[in-house]
């Protein structure tokens, strides 16, 4: 058991910098993700963590130690691949015992290790059979088996579930999450699916472009994000974001989205806009279940407004729905009960409430603590 | 190999696929009479060969049907299997290849795993490179060789020439390099995550190849053996430059040089001695590709 933690940490291919000075720290036993899209470094950042990657520049420590240029097998760390990289000339005992019987374990105790870790996954059964021989979820399981045998300071894992169908996907979501209750090894996590990020990791990275975006707890990244990437990364469907002015109306601040359409903001919110310049180019973020069918009567924050539907999806328990307000595409959604058809008029309400501001140039959120 | 293909192919005339069948059964008629039209001519010859070696002298030049045997005899097969001087040949045939097999393994599955998987400055224009010294036929490079190595006798006084332990040395010219590309193939094929697992699991560049990917990529490993088997065997311009003594020779050479004697072809012997040089290639043939067939359909069933 250890913490990591990278400083400056930089990847530098010929001529693209691929992980551009990473600053994490993650704690004994935690739960870290790392997410974000396709070529934003996280990979990377995580082979660099297992030595299969140099490092360009900076310093990536493991229980203290500064692991540089220490070989992988020397860093005690176990990784889960995406693909399993499973042996397949060998059995289930035979793959998830390797690395002990390189090290020249005694006998009695890789037996134990292997029995022990194979109860803990529910592949007792699975034992003797060579890697054809299984589904992919039992694969999975075998993967993480020889990480576990190994008992190491750190798990990491590269995109352990991608291969699996969805179904398969949560199921193996849950396990991992009991494996690491049980076993408390510090984990490293990598994955392009923001859903997995958020369930699994005590604390989510989100990465883009060789950089960290922001670094916080599943809810932090949801409620209070820092960029703009952040807000439409995290959350499905993604948060929308209308372009908007602030406006002065009398002691209150007004939010103008169209010639028409303005919102009171709540004062409470307003607070944090007081110094936020009147003409500048903002974006609205509004997440779509702040966007739901108007009510009877009114209650504070929940501003009302009249649009017409171009596609509905009923996913049984809501249904989501999209109209377009100046050129920008709306999601929301509503009750499946609250008569929403396709191209017809319907009174929906906005929660100012949970609503954001942000600067279109940069994109970053504005008034946050 | 076609008898194995007719085989495989069997079972599956049972499947039913309803319309398709039809599509299906014009398929396989076609394939059964390219395959019986390719077996006939490559299985020709030996049948011949066989027959002629059943045959007496006598029988041989007598103007009768060559192609059936009225009066059968082994004394073709006795004379040659009791005389020192071919199972001398024989002898020499089999050292060598097997001595050039194992040197050849031994310096082409490092040099693939290394060309394939380290990434080294030059590596790819390296592995590039012994694929194209394979190019160079060997027709072209007698001579210079023959050249060299009477140089290096002369320079060193030690007897290579006319010796048939020099042919350990040219022999692994010919195999290495397409051993290399072939098994560069293999290893390339496998997945990169397997040997970035095993060095996480401890594993040495060393241990990575000998517990992991020399199992991984035995089909390839095997069908690369049984290449560098079958080119010493058959290998006939080198050693009948390099060798003349009769002692010297390996199996084609000795044939063909003790066999004829001027202008007379002792054809009923030189027949018997190509048909038993044929079988240790036939049988390893035979014992290995049920094993090479079985490590590249294994698993082929399921991702």
């Amino acid at each position: 058991m250890a913490e990591v933690s990278l400083r400056k940490v930089v990847k530098r291919y010929e001529d693209v910098e691929a992980v551009r000075g990473i600053d994490l720290d993650i704690a004994d036993h935690e739960f870290i993700v790392l997410v974000g899209p396709s070529g934003c470094g996280k990979s990377t950042t995580l082979r660099m963590i297992a030595g299969l990657e140099d490092i360009t520049d900076g310093d990536i420590t493991i229980g203290g130690d500064v692991v540089n240029d220490v070989p992988p097998k020397d860093r005690d760390i176990a990784m889960v691949f995406q693909n399993y990289a499973l042996y397949p000339h060998m059995t289930v005992a035979e793959n998830m015992s390797f690395g002990l019987r390189l090290k020249r374990y005694p006998k009695a105790e890789i037996t134990a290790r292997v029995t022990e870790a194979a109860r803990l996954l529910d592949i007792t059964d699975l034992i003797d059979r060579k890697p054809k021989q299984l589904s992919g979820g039992q694969r999975q399981r075998v993967a993480m088996g020889r990480a576990i045998v190994r008992n190491p300071k750190v798990f990491l894992f590269d995109e352990p579930l991608s291969n699996l169908d969805a179904k398969l996907r949560v199921q193996m979501r849950i396990e991992i999450k009991k494996v690491h209750q049980k076993v408390r090894t510090t984990t490293v996590y990598v994955t392009h699916d923001q859903v997995e990020a958020m369930t699994l990791a005590d604390r989510v990275v989100v990465m883009n472009k060789g950089r960290i975006e922001q670094i916080g707890t599943p809810n932090e990244l949801y409620h209070k994000p820092a960029t703009r990437f952040v807000a439409g990364f995290i959350g499905s469907p993604a948060m929308n974001f209308i372009p908007c002015r602030l406006e002065e109306a009398g002691d209150r601040l007004n939010i103008r989205l169209t010639d028409r359409i303005a919102f009171p903001i709540p004062p409470a919110r307003a607070a944090h806009f007081k110094n936020t310049l009147r003409n500048e180019r903002l974006l609205l973020g509004i997440r779509p279940e702040h966007i739901a069918e108007a009510r009877p009567h009114s209650e504070p924050g929940i501003e009302p407004f009249d649009a017409v539907l171009d596609v509905t999806e009923p996913m049984g328990m809501e249904t989501l729905v999209y109209f377009t307000l100046e050129g920008a595409q709306i999601c929301g959604r509503v009750n499946p009960n609250a008569g929403a058809r396709d191209g017809a008029p319907i009174r929906l309400a906005v929660d100012l409430n949970n609503m954001h501001l942000l600067n279109e140039t940069n994109g970053v959120v504005l008034g946050r603590p | 190999m076609s008898t194995l293909a007719i085989d495989k192919a069997g079972p599956s005339r049972k499947i039913k696929y309803g319309s398709m069948s039809r599509d299906r059964a014009w398929a396989l008629r076609w394939s059964y009479f390219f395959l019986i039209l390719f077996a006939v001519f490559s299985l020709t010859p030996p049948v011949y060969m066989l027959i002629t070696s059943l045959k007496s002298s006598a029988e041989i030049g007598a103007a009768t049907n060559p192609w059936w045997v009225f009066h059968p005899t082994l004394s073709n097969y006795v004379e040659l299997l009791t005389s020192n001087q071919f199972l001398r040949f024989f002898w020499n045939s089999t050292i060598v290849s097997i001595v050039v097999v194992v040197v050849t393994m031994l310096i082409s599955i490092p040099a693939a795993f290394a060309l394939a998987r380290m990434k080294f400055w030059g590596s790819a224009t390296l592995a590039t490179g012994v694929f194209l010294t394979y190019l160079i036929p060997d027709s072209l490079l007698f001579i210079p060789l023959f050249k060299m190595l009477a140089v290096v006798q002369d320079l060193t006084g030690i007897t290579l020439l006319n010796r048939w332990y020099v042919l350990l040395f040219i022999y692994p010219t010919l195999t290495v390099p397409f051993c290399t590309w072939i098994m560069i193939g293999y290893f390339a094929s496998i997945p990169k995550e397997l040997d970035e697992a095993a060095i996480i699991d401890g594993a040495s560049w060393l241990q990575t190849l000998i517990r992991i990917f020399i199992p991984v990529a035995l089909p390839g490993l095997i069908a690369a053996t049984i290449f560098a088997f079958t080119v010493s065997w058959a290998q006939f311009l080198y050693p009948l430059v390099l060798t003349t003594s009769v002692d010297q020779l390996v199996l084609p050479v000795g044939i063909t040089t003790t066999l004829i004697k001027g202008d007379v072809f002792n054809w009923g012997q030189i027949m018997t001695g190509a048909l038993l040089g044929a079988a240790p290639p036939l049988i390893i043939y035979a014992f290995l590709m049920d094993y090479y067939i079985a490590g590249l359909t294994a698993g082929a069933t399921k991702g």
